[in-house]
């Protein structure tokens, strides 16, 4: 593995004092996907300062009736609490669908997000990648591109986002908290991470030296109606080709609120407000279910590997939404 | 961070010479060390602990070999920096007899997960079993497995390359206490039977 000091932090101020006095520090805290880039010499950072002894482990009611989780509790212990199992079904259930017990029991909330893609040139240092070094190319824009992005991309990069939790996160619409040199800040989920553009190396919009330091949930969990459908080359343990995140309100029929994410389709858990907003109101029948579905993908591009997915995540998000109503709004065979 | 490949590039002076001393209580037994920031905690149970039942498999979190108990939880010890666990309660297949005893020294004792898999053949070549192993144990005091499916999916981490699967499935589930299927099931047939154990 790469040579690098370390550093141990026992709060947040100290933590970014730290990483303000290297020129390449990366905080450390499950150290499920950054000590394994390290080892695969595609992270490169000369300082770790370990955030793990930080005081973000507590998950709290919050004045509106929300939670808010900090950064540090471990992604077992979320999807296992008893008030996020019961009111947010959808974050335990996207939760548990991800990674392994043994990562789940050590990976954190706030490096759930901040993971990097699995594309599989990203961590192959013998290949070009955007991403690892800009400029150098994207080899997965005709190579082996099977688990990348339809959504969103760009002339520069491909990469999808792999979490599961993320796909969850967006569309409980949730929000995250940050500290850094000038203070700390609130991002909407939507607004955290980025598409790749032409910047395929920055994933988030997280400032140099700035921390996570909780994830916080609305009062809405949409626990009567939601899915988390993800579809995978194996029954478990395995990255989504296609994963869908669904919360709804219903009322006479009605479809009042519809909050959907995808993952596994783009360079972050995928929302399309303009969808939301023309299913919102709809009576709840196939038609409205199955034209939410294909305009989901108005807008999708496929390539030789990955085309597939056009169609895939269609067939995932209507069978989100029969899992989530328990209706068929599919044909009969 | 540097855009460059090689370490000539980086900014790493002074870094070699870092040293960080760190205990862990080891299968009962009190262990201090000065070791490299880099050290993961599956090298030196191995090659500093010389405890190497522990096995490297993938070395990258893909395969659970490496697996064993740290603060009572199941983790891939690979993954793991060791310094960032200093303090640590660690029990490794080494030592899970003992910790099922209470502490009491028994050469001839074998944890029941380590029977259960002797008794229903769950492995070929062994190198996955201690991971296995330890990776069960924690599954179910984490407690929660109620059908084998649980089991299955609770597992996934865990590879075997012999795929000795339904064997290891029938040992865990003997010793949680779930109704154990004949050893000769096929994996088909156990995944319809999930809920009704």
């Amino acid at each position: 593995m790469n040579r690098f000091s370390y550093a141990r932090a026992t709060d947040v101020e100290q933590a970014i004092a730290h990483h303000r006095g290297s020129g390449a520090a990366a905080f450390l805290a499950g150290g499920t996907n950054l000590v394994d880039l390290i080892k695969e010499n595609v992270a490169r950072p000369t300082l770790l300062v370990d955030i793990t002894r930080l005081p973000l482990k507590d998950i709290q009611t919050t004045p509106p009736g929300g939670v808010k989780i900090g950064a540090l509790v471990t992604n077992s212990a979320v999807a296992y609490h008893e008030q996020i199992a019961q009111r947010y079904p959808l974050l335990a259930k996207a939760i548990l669908a991800g990674a392994s017990a043994q990562i789940r029991n050590v990976a954190t909330v706030g490096g759930n997000l901040l993971q990097r893609t699995r594309c599989h040139y990203f961590y192959d240092t013998g290949t070009p990648c955007n991403k690892r070094e800009p400029g150098s190319g994207c080899p997965a824009l005709e190579g082996v591109n099977r688990i990348h992005a339809i959504l969103g991309t760009s002339e520069q990069c491909i990469a999808v986002h792999p979490s599961d939790m993320c796909v969850a996160l967006a569309a409980l619409d949730a929000v995250v908290h940050l500290a850094g040199e000038s203070g700390t800040r609130v991002l909407p989920f939507a607004n955290f991470h980025r598409l790749a553009g032409d910047t395929p190396q920055i994933d988030t919009n997280l400032e140099a030296g700035e921390i996570i330091t909780a994830v916080e949930l609305p009062p809405a969990g949409f626990a009567d109606h939601h899915a988390y459908v993800k579809v995978r080359d194996r029954a478990s343990y395995a990255f989504a080709l296609v994963s869908v995140a669904l919360g709804l309100r219903l009322e006479d029929e009605k479809i009042r609120e519809v909050n959907c994410a995808l993952g596994g389709v783009a360079h972050k858990p995928w929302r399309d407000v303009e969808a939301e907003a023309w299913l919102r109101g709809q009576a709840l029948t196939r038609d409205a279910v199955r034209g939410f579905a294909d305009m989901l993908v108005r807008e999708a591009h496929g390539r030789r590997g990955n085309a597939f997915k056009i169609e895939l995540t269609t067939r995932a998000v209507v069978r989100a939404f029969e899992m989530a109503t328990q209706r068929r709004f599919t044909e009969e065979a | 961070m540097s855009t460059s490949n090689t370490r000539d590039a980086l900014d790493l002076a002074g870094v070699d010479e870092q040293r960080i001393g760190m205990t862990f209580e080891i299968n009962g037994t009190r262990h201090q060390f000065e070791l490299e920031p880099w050290t993961t905690l599956l090298d030196l149970l191995r090659e500093r602990a010389g405890l190497t039942g522990t096995r490297k498999g993938c070395d990258h979190g893909q395969c659970g070999a490496c697996t064993a108990l740290v603060n009572g939880q199941r983790i891939n010890t690979c993954l793991a920096l060791a310094a960032v666990y200093d303090g640590s309660t660690i029990t490794t297949i080494e030592g899970l007899a003992r910790a099922v005893k209470n502490g009491q020294e028994s050469d001839d004792a074998l944890h029941p997960m380590q029977q259960a898999f002797i008794d229903h053949d769950a492995f070929q070549c062994g190198y996955c079993t201690p991971g296995q192993i330890c990776s069960a144990v924690g599954m179910l005091a984490e407690g929660h497995v109620d059908t084998r499916d649980d089991i299955r999916e609770l597992m996934s981490g865990n590879l075997c390359r012999c795929g000795a699967y339904v064997n290891i499935v029938n040992a865990i589930a003997e010793v949680a206490q779930l109704n154990a299927a004949p050893t000769s099931e096929r994996a088909a047939g156990d995944r319809k039977d999930g809920g009704a154990e």
